[in-house]
């Protein structure tokens, strides 16, 4: 069933690192902002008790970013891969079309945690003293929205035309959204309208998700953010599969 | 000979514009067949319903008594394929995608080390796809068509942009497969590949097969015409030419006479020369091909 995907994640790991402006733009930007934000506000505020953002804001803020530039990139390479005829070459195979993008879907899984591992280690001085965050959780709780989000980047690239609209128009879905996750403003505090369509968006319960994990929540106390995280997959997911075109 | 592949029937359209309007014909186990015909006519499309990429509207299609639509798993485990204008993962290495290829199909593959030796590919094996040249590409395609050990090979528009040395070797590589017991369907536009490449050719035009035939029947059958072109030191002997049985017209320019006509000319021509004695200072046949038979059927030439 799922013959070949093994192999194909490994290559496509393999061709996404051997193009160096990629790599570099996935993984080690949000690495940076996380560690050269960090570094600025910790100096400035040694002895002040440390703000909201920099215990919490901060480092989902700098998760929010692998996320995002996830998505981007899974949309940019599969309008590649169609307008060059690669998704059709593979298709006239005995791979299955599930596997093809199961296997995308696990490089941006796996490039996801490799960039927070990264995070982690750069960034390690500037977690604010008496926060303990718990790692494996929060990768877990990355993933899961990476995953969730993730399938927004297959809508996006079913409908795009053409490649060199993917990465705009991408840009244009998920900026807003993040704008409106709570990430930088409370969700509580929007107007209504703004409310409403913050609770469409799954990157409002990836925030609410990765923030609560990371302070130490335990996972019951957001069972109702996975739940929205996976219905989102769902609904996204079947309707790719509907208006997913190969050529 | 049993055929492999039966086409019958078969229309496909996109909207309103119609691809494919009526095409059946038999390809027989063994044999190179050519789709022939000029760009857009309905030959890539007719490839792709075979090969369970398009799903014909109307008309049955069975290859290796499969319908390729409904059993297109199963099918594509016996198929090769290569694609016209197709492309891999730029970064992807020569030999990462044959070992892809390799793990993708349930039964026992074929070397590809040595399909890429065959190929000449061996000193490209840790090259990127992308810096590959055009005739390079193309044999990668052909490996990755032939890693499977099909029994069936689809091959479209394979020499398109090649430069003439390529295309010859490219030539010799599908009279190979042939070789080997496989069936080779190919489309193109050029009418020197299909006649020197292919056993039988189906000359396609506006979705239709208007003719289906060995390129040197379709030639006799459509274009009996034969023309010599000769000098002589003597013109007097215009008027013993014009007598030659078959003979249709005669051009005279200086000493150099083009002779038209249909049934045994060349014999003819020959036997009325050494019968005068004629010294002949150049002489040559000009025989029509299938550019001829294609201008005749259609009333335009296939590079219009």
């Amino acid at each position: 069933m799922l013959r070949g995907l093994g192999k194909l994640t490994w290559i496509e790991i393999k061709i996404f690192l051997r193009e160096p402006l990629g790599a570099i733009g996935t993984i080690v930007v949000p690495v940076l902002v996380f560690v050269v934000v960090g570094r600025a506000m910790t100096s400035r505020s040694q002895t002040l008790s440390m703000s909201n953002f920099a215990r919490v804001g901060l480092p989902v803020m700098a998760s929010m970013l692998i996320v995002i530039s996830a998505v981007l990139s899974l949309v940019t390479i599969i309008s590649i891969y169609r307008e060059g005829g690669i998704l059709k070459r593979l298709r006239a195979t005995p791979l299955r079309p599930q596997t093809i993008l199961s296997a995308h879907v696990l490089v941006k899984l796996l490039l996801t945690a490799a960039s927070l591992l990264l995070m982690f280690l750069a960034g390690k001085r500037y977690i604010p003293p008496g926060v303990h965050p718990p790692i494996v959780s929060f990768t877990v709780a990355l993933v899961i929205s990476t995953w969730s989000i993730l399938s927004i980047g297959f809508v996006i690239a079913s409908i795009v035309p053409t490649a060199r609209f993917a990465q705009p128009v991408a840009a244009l879905v998920l900026y807003p959204m993040a704008g409106l996750s709570g990430l930088f403003v409370p969700v509580a505090s929007f107007p209504p309208a703004f409310r409403l369509l913050a609770h469409l968006s799954p990157m409002n319960y990836a925030v609410s998700l990765l923030q609560g994990i990371w302070v130490g929540d335990p996972w019951s106390a957001h069972l109702a953010d996975v739940a929205m995280l996976i219905v989102f997959f769902l609904l996204f997911t079947a309707l790719s599969a509907k208006i997913f075109r190969w050529e | 000979m049993r055929p492999v592949i039966q086409v019958s029937g078969v229309r496909k359209s996109y909207g309103k514009t119609v691809a494919v309007a009526e095409a059946s014909f038999e390809v027989n186990e063994g044999e190179i067949f050519g789709l022939i015909g000029p760009n857009g006519a309905g030959k890539t499309t007719t490839m792709e319903c075979l090969e369970g990429l398009r799903k014909p509207d109307r008309g049955s299609i069975a290859v290796l008594a499969l319908d390729p639509f409904r059993d297109v798993y199963k099918l594509q485990n016996r198929i090769g394929v290569q694609l016209q204008q197709a492309q891999l993962q730029k970064r992807i290495k020569v030999w990462e995608a044959v070992d892809l290829w390799a793990t993708l199909y349930q039964k026992k593959t074929a070397d590809g080390d040595r399909l890429l030796e065959q190929l000449g590919l061996t000193d490209k094996r840790n090259a990127w796809f992308m810096n590959l040249s055009g005739g390079q590409k193309q044999r990668l395609f052909i490996v990755l068509a032939l890693i499977n050990d099909p029994e069936v090979v689809f091959l479209d528009e394979l020499t398109t942009g090649l430069d003439p040395q390529s295309r010859r070797s490219i030539w010799d590589l599908v009279r190979g497969i042939r070789e080997r017991g496989k069936t080779v369907f190919l489309t193109t536009h050029l009418m020197e590949e299909a006649e020197r490449l292919c056993d039988r050719v189906a000359i396609m035009e506006h979705g239709r097969i208007i003719d289906i035939d060995a390129p040197a029947n379709l030639v006799f059958r459509h274009c009996p015409e034969r023309s010599v072109v000769l000098e002589v030191s003597d013109p007097g002997t215009a008027e013993r030419f014009k007598m030659i049985q078959g003979v249709e017209s005669v051009e005279r320019n200086g000493n150099r006479f083009t002779i038209c006509g249909r049934g045994d000319l060349v014999t003819e021509v020959i036997h009325c020369l050494s019968e005068d004695r004629v010294r002949v200072t150049d002489f040559s046949v000009i025989l029509p091909n299938l550019e001829d038979v294609f201008l005749k059927l259609t009333g335009r030439s296939i590079r219009e």
